[in-house]
């Protein structure tokens, strides 16, 4: 940090005054000409909070995704599958104990269960051939919906969180100061912000978890070379199980989180499988801080772009991915 | 191996060539419907509705054998275009049923162009031009559209509930434009306001609504949704979540069985929400009891009561059977006789008589609806008037009607 600014004090200066200017933005009320420049600032801060928490969500998906990738080179196109089994075995299990935190962790383990079963009896039989193993996990992709929408029909589910994670709560931000004097304030969705809470506190464990421990410092070495670490006598197929179940295991937990932040519907498999693929790609395939990275800006984006010129908002998420990969082809924080 | 692929060529062979022989004096009915994507749970209706039909018929009509072929498609034009090629060009059906999505029935239409020798009828796609501009000779919708539809809403909301200006909230695509354009059309005639800035425009499919809901004026007296399946369970969740309490007026497909019908939290919010469209669920007619009870008996897994896609998706099939009946399964010199009984043909169903204009547009009674909550917690629609033999020209000539132009995001502006 010290380095930064004093190697590139004019870029601190100014990245400070956007961060003040922002904060101004948030916490100020309004004078009207910015009201009448920008809108409402309800819809600015809502929309903000939304995109952050949109990427929070997306980043739940896309580490996962990330991770499988920087490790074995295998870009698996069945994630999104991974992400809508896990949100409709959590949906069974919390509606059959009435129980959303027993869903939750249903969804986790059943789906890391399903990497393991991928990795062990698919993957491991095509070791170093990605062309053949990406090919073999879109047809698994194809199959996978079939099946789902054959037994949970194309029905539209929605998770019934706890009480205290429904409704909205006032945030003590200001929206605007009516004239009788008395302050209104932002109104927001409590789970949205848990999915923000849960996804900050999965970014900064699965960082300790590759940082500050023996496993993850063999996945570490397992994606900078992996005939090495395979020389030191590590277990690399073992590594290998790990890291898909983990990668696995967040898509199926994502699952639950998504259900009940907006819901759970065949295709949403592609859509997620499409935001992860957009978000790696602009964050840099294989490095978490990337995905976490392109996870906000995707988000940001998308919610900016559908709130401000709903019309062609969608064409924001991509053209971002375009000059990434014109400027910068390998992602933001991609290595080589 | 060189036998074993020879083996396994004979056997292809074998199993694409049976079907066709058997098959030669059939009638071979290709029925396409959006079986994936974010409409799914609506094309799985629509075919329950294709079945319902050709059970009622026994699967025979005009003397021989129907045999239905299926395709899928994802509510994109393309994909709808590419399931009815392979109906057509691969599986050689002389008549097709579908599609379900309004873009899908002006691609589908312009195929219709190329293929004059096979006969189309309209599965539940109501986009206003798929019969209204340059139709096709072989096109048919016995179902009505998106903005006949509307019928009677737009003076209910300024009339009975005394809204003077709305916000629009609408997929991105040509269904919605019509419905929008039949609402807006005589509520903004009445003296109703909808700005061209409150109208919101969203991608099928999109899941987040919370910045849209966020962006919503609060300076309307209601919100115009036209959403369908599950992007309308998404934002009727997320717009209670966030606690909006603008009252709502209902496209056709938005406050439906297939979006009150979905599993997880009651949006018991929505009771009151008005709507209109081609089905009622809770009309107190004999007709439509006696479908209600034969669906509910053929489909136990269905909804509680079937949407306007089965209910479209069976009246275009039915329409197709019985016409058949009348010319003998005669579908020979271009299926020349069996269209002209179409064009002829007038047919109780269970929304009342149904006819088609000279564009093969459908002429049929619309149904003015309120969500009520039913005995047992479930929420249903309620018939609050029947407005009988609604045209597509909405009342006026064909060529007044084309003047109000296009339908699209800005028609009508309504300033």
């Amino acid at each position: 940090m010290r380095n930064f600014v004093e190697r590139h004090t004019f870029w601190a200066i100014v990245l400070l005054l956007v961060a003040v200017i922002f904060l101004w933005m948030i916490f100020a009320v309004w004078p009207d000409w910015l009201v009448d420049a920008l809108g409402r600032k309800k819809t600015f801060v809502n929309t903000l909070l939304n995109g952050v928490t949109l990427g929070g969500l997306y980043f739940l998906v896309a580490s996962g995704f990330t991770l499988i990738f920087g490790l074995m080179r295998n870009v698996n196109l069945a994630h999104g599958s991974m992400y809508l089994l896990g949100a409709y075995i959590g949906y069974e299990v919390a509606d059959l104990t009435g129980n959303w935190f027993l869903g939750l962790a249903a969804a986790f383990i059943s789906v890391a269960i399903s990497g393991v079963l991928l990795q062990v009896l698919i993957f491991r039989r095509m070791a170093n051939d990605d062309l053949r193993q990406t090919l073999v996990t879109i047809g698994i992709s194809i199959i996978a919906a079939d099946a789902m929408l054959a037994i949970w029909t194309g029905t539209t589910y929605q998770f019934s969180p706890p009480d205290w994670l429904f409704g909205a709560a006032n945030l003590p931000i200001i929206s605007v100061i009516k004239s009788s004097g008395a302050a209104v304030y932002i109104k927001y969705p409590v789970f949205r912000l848990v999915v923000l809470v849960i996804a900050v506190a999965v970014g900064i464990s699965l960082w300790i978890f590759l940082n500050r421990t023996r496993i993850g410092m063999m996945i570490r070495a397992g994606v900078n070379d992996r005939e090495m670490l395979a020389a030191t006598g590590v277990n690399v197929q073992l590594v290998f199980v790990l890291v898909f179940a983990i990668g696995a295991g967040l898509a199926g937990f994502a699952g639950v989180i998504g259900g009940t932040a907006l819901s759970v519907a065949p295709g949403e498999d592609i859509r997620y499988l499409l935001a992860s693929l957009v978000v790696v790609i602009v964050g840099g395939l294989g490095s978490i801080t990337g995905a976490a990275i392109g996870a906000l800006i995707i988000g940001l984006a998308e919610q900016f772009g559908l709130a401000y010129f709903p019309t062609y908002g969608v064409v924001l998420t991509f053209l971002i991915m375009v000059v990434v990969l014109a400027v910068r082809p390998q992602g933001l924080m991609g290595g080589r | 191996m060189g036998k074993l692929k020879h083996l396994m060529a004979a056997t292809l062979a074998l199993s694409i060539t049976v079907p066709a022989v058997s098959a030669a004096d059939d009638i071979k009915m290709g029925a396409l419907a959006t079986l994936e994507g974010a409409f799914t749970v609506l094309g799985e209706d629509g075919m329950r509705g294709v079945k319902l039909a050709l059970q009622e018929f026994d699967y025979m009509a005009g003397g021989k054998k129907i045999e239905l072929i299926t395709g899928s498609s994802d509510a994109s034009p393309d994909s709808a275009v590419r399931a009815v090629r392979k109906l057509v060009e691969q599986d050689g059906v002389q008549l097709v049923i579908g599609p379900l999505s309004g873009s899908e029935g002006l691609a589908v239409k312009d195929y219709a162009k190329t293929q004059p020798n096979v006969t189309f009828l309209n599965g539940s796609s109501a986009a206003q031009d798929t019969t209204l501009r340059s139709p096709a000779e072989n096109f048919f919708r016995f179902s009505t559209e998106g903005a006949q539809w509307m019928a009677g809403l737009g003076e209910y909301a300024y009339n009975e509930k005394g809204y003077r200006n709305v916000a629009v909230l609408a997929e991105d695509y040509s269904f919605p434009y019509t419905q929008v354009f039949g609402f807006l059309e005589p509520f903004c005639r009445l003296g109703g306001k909808s700005a061209i800035d409150s109208r919101f425009w969203v991608p099928i499919g999109n899941k987040d609504y919370s910045s849209v809901i966020a962006a919503l004026p609060d300076d309307v007296d209601a919100i115009f949704v036209a959403l369908g399946g599950a992007d309308a369970v998404n934002f009727l969740t997320q717009y209670e979540q966030s606690g909006g309490d603008l009252p709502l007026i209902g496209g056709s497909i938005t406050v439906d069985q297939s979006v009150l019908g979905s599993k997880g939290k009651a949006r018991s919010f929505v009771v009151g929400t008005p709507s209109a469209g081609p089905v009622s669920d809770t009309w107190d007619d004999p007709r439509w009891k006696e479908f209600v009870a034969a669906y509910q008996k053929a489909f136990p897994d269905g909804f509680p009561s079937p949407s306007l896609f089965a209910h479209a998706y069976y009246i275009n099939t039915k329409a197709a059977l019985l016409a058949l009946n009348e010319v003998n399964g005669d579908l020979s010199d271009g299926e020349k006789k069996f269209r002209a009984a179409l064009s002829k043909l007038s047919f109780e169903t269970p929304t009342g008589m149904v006819s088609v204009d000279e564009r093969r547009n459908a002429v049929a009674d619309i149904f003015l609806t309120e969500v009520i909550e039913g005995p047992d917690g479930n929420l249903l629609n309620k018939t609050i008037k029947v407005i009988p033999q609604v045209n597509q020209t909405l009342g006026v000539s064909y060529e007044k009607f084309l003047e109000y132009g296009q339908v699209g995001r800005e028609n009508p502006s309504c300033s």
